[in-house]
């Protein structure tokens, strides 16, 4: 599956400035692992030190938080597009 | 003017950031926060220092993160600490004080927060101030924006409640529903944020400068005491933000020496049942705050992934406070309590403050011996479609313009007292 990974300014140090990157996988965790594949840094950023999503990263897959659905193992399809998005307060 | 700001500093992983137009460490996400040279403001400030200078948000300028000898400035603050003794009678309380900020000059607290953003956003260079709100933010930025000759473009959900809209629109700035809830709103512009670099997101990219707008609410509370600290606050959760810099307030008023010691601060949050992703982590004593999709009349607190939840987990924690989730109809039910009994008229997000006062006051967890703040955060004409068909929502009778129908109706209502 190709998969377009919108990247937040914060982490566009990591991807020569792209905003959006194209890359492969069958599940949102295979999704981002080919991500830090593709340019290394992205893990540490992404995850703590049990493996799972940092706090304060939020996720979205078609703009929905992956957390409503099966977080790092929720199946992608061809042509989707992932947001990695801080999170943010207010209101 | 000297601001007494050291930089910023990540909340998470601690590291240290310039006093710039950012709002998340690069490294780890994390909120990023003010920090002070404390001993620097302790040598500046004073009481008298404070006292004699305006009745807003302004006089708190030492303990702000602004230099600015011209602030956007509505009068936004030093609203009403009203005594609440014919509620605290019904619900067996002691000492009990409304912090009223329905008097903001758009009704909410969100001014507090808006004229310490907009006052750094025109210093970092921004022209444009922009937001994602549930409605009272939306009605501050654009008051504000159009204060400082700003434009302003205010994103909010399609469903609010209509007067949160026209008190936006009226300004003239740009308005734009979005087919979802408060949370896509805010996923929008946490985006937008980065393609959109030169708009100030008042809760996005300059929200480190906002969020230390709500301690006005701690100075003002301990300033209206007589310079002195209540043992309780009970404060609306919606993102957690407001709850948190509250605590970081009262701290502060220790640190730099307006009160004798850092005052031990019992802080309580309120949600909504159909919003309780903090009181439900709360109640259950985890740390694992869940998102959720609200459904709640208090659109002001209907954030179901709240941001800053792990740290008002930690104040109501470490405080000894607790949390309360309540339903609509307490909601409905606290608005009125707070309007026959205190003369406020409070939008839903204050109604669910009241409910929670009145839950925990019943479970005993606020006690008769406190002395408790509870914090009415915004003015109930935003929300009048939540009382729709509720009692005291309507006329007590409609009549023909005789005094006969006059008579026949008070005698009538004389013989059924509603209360």
């Amino acid at each position: 599956m190709s998969v377009t990974v919108r990247i937040p300014t914060q982490l566009r140090t990591l991807t020569g400035g792209a905003g959006e990157i194209a890359v492969e996988g069958a599940s949102v965790g295979e999704v981002l692992k080919a991500l830090d594949a593709a340019h290394a840094g992205f893990s540490d950023r992404l995850f703590d030190e049990g493996g799972n999503l940092r706090r304060f990263v939020n996720v979205f897959l078609a703009d929905e938080d992956v957390r409503f659905l099966d977080g790092l193992a929720t199946p992608v399809a061809d042509g989707q597009t992932l947001s990695i998005v801080p999170a943010v307060a207010g209101g | 003017m000297v601001d007494f700001v050291t930089g910023l500093r990540c909340r998470e992983c601690q590291r240290p950031f310039p006093a710039e137009a950012l709002h998340v460490c690069d490294y780890c996400f994390g909120p990023l926060e003010v920090a002070y040279d404390y001993e620097r403001i302790a040598a500046t400030v004073s009481r008298e220092r404070i006292e004699a200078g305006p009745r807003t948000i302004w006089r708190y300028r030492d303990l702000l993160p602004v230099d600015d000898e011209s602030p956007v400035d509505l009068g936004a603050g030093f609203t009403p600490l009203v005594r609440a003794d014919r509620l605290a009678a019904e619900l067996g309380l002691g000492e009990l004080w409304i912090k009223d900020d329905t008097a903001n000059p758009t009704g909410s607290f969100k001014d507090r927060v808006v004229s310490v953003a907009l006052t750094k956003a025109r210093r970092l260079g921004f022209k444009v101030a922009a937001c994602a709100s549930t409605g009272n933010l939306a009605n501050s930025v654009a008051a504000h924006a159009a204060r400082a000759g700003m434009d302003s473009v205010v994103l909010i959900p399609h469903d609010l409640e209509a007067a949160k809209v026209t008190m936006t629109a009226v300004y003239g700035g740009t308005v734009v529903a979005v087919d979802g809830t408060y949370d896509d709103v805010n996923r929008l512009c946490a985006e937008l944020t980065s393609e959109r670099p030169s708009w100030a997101f008042v809760n996005v990219n300059v929200r480190t400068y906002y969020a230390e707008g709500s301690k006005t609410l701690a100075f003002e509370i301990a300033e209206q005491l007589g310079w002195q600290a209540p043992d309780h606050v009970v404060v609306p959760i919606g993102s957690g933000s407001q709850l948190t810099k509250v605590a970081k307030g009262f701290s502060e008023l220790g640190k730099v020496g307006l009160l004798p010691e850092e005052p031990a601060v019992r802080v309580s949050g309120a949600q909504a049942e159909g919003c309780s992703p903090v009181a439900t982590a709360f109640l259950e004593g985890t740390d694992a705050i869940r998102p959720v999709k609200p459904k709640t009349i208090a659109k002001s607190l209907a954030i179901g992934n709240p941001a800053d939840g792990w740290y008002a987990l930690d104040v109501m924690r470490k405080s000894g406070g607790s949390c309360a989730a309540v339903t609509d109809d307490e909601v409905r039910d606290a608005i009125g309590l707070l309007a026959r009994t205190e003369g406020i008229f409070a939008e839903t997000a204050g109604g669910v403050t009241i409910a929670t006062l009145c839950r925990l006051a019943a479970s005993g967890a606020i006690r008769p011996d406190e002395r408790v703040v509870a914090l009415v955060t915004g003015h109930g004409l935003k929300t009048v479609e939540a009382l729709t068909g509720a009692e005291g929502s309507s006329p007590t009778a409609t009549i023909a313009p005789t005094l006969a129908a006059f008579d026949a109706a008070v005698d009538s209502i004389e013989e059924t007292p509603s209360r």
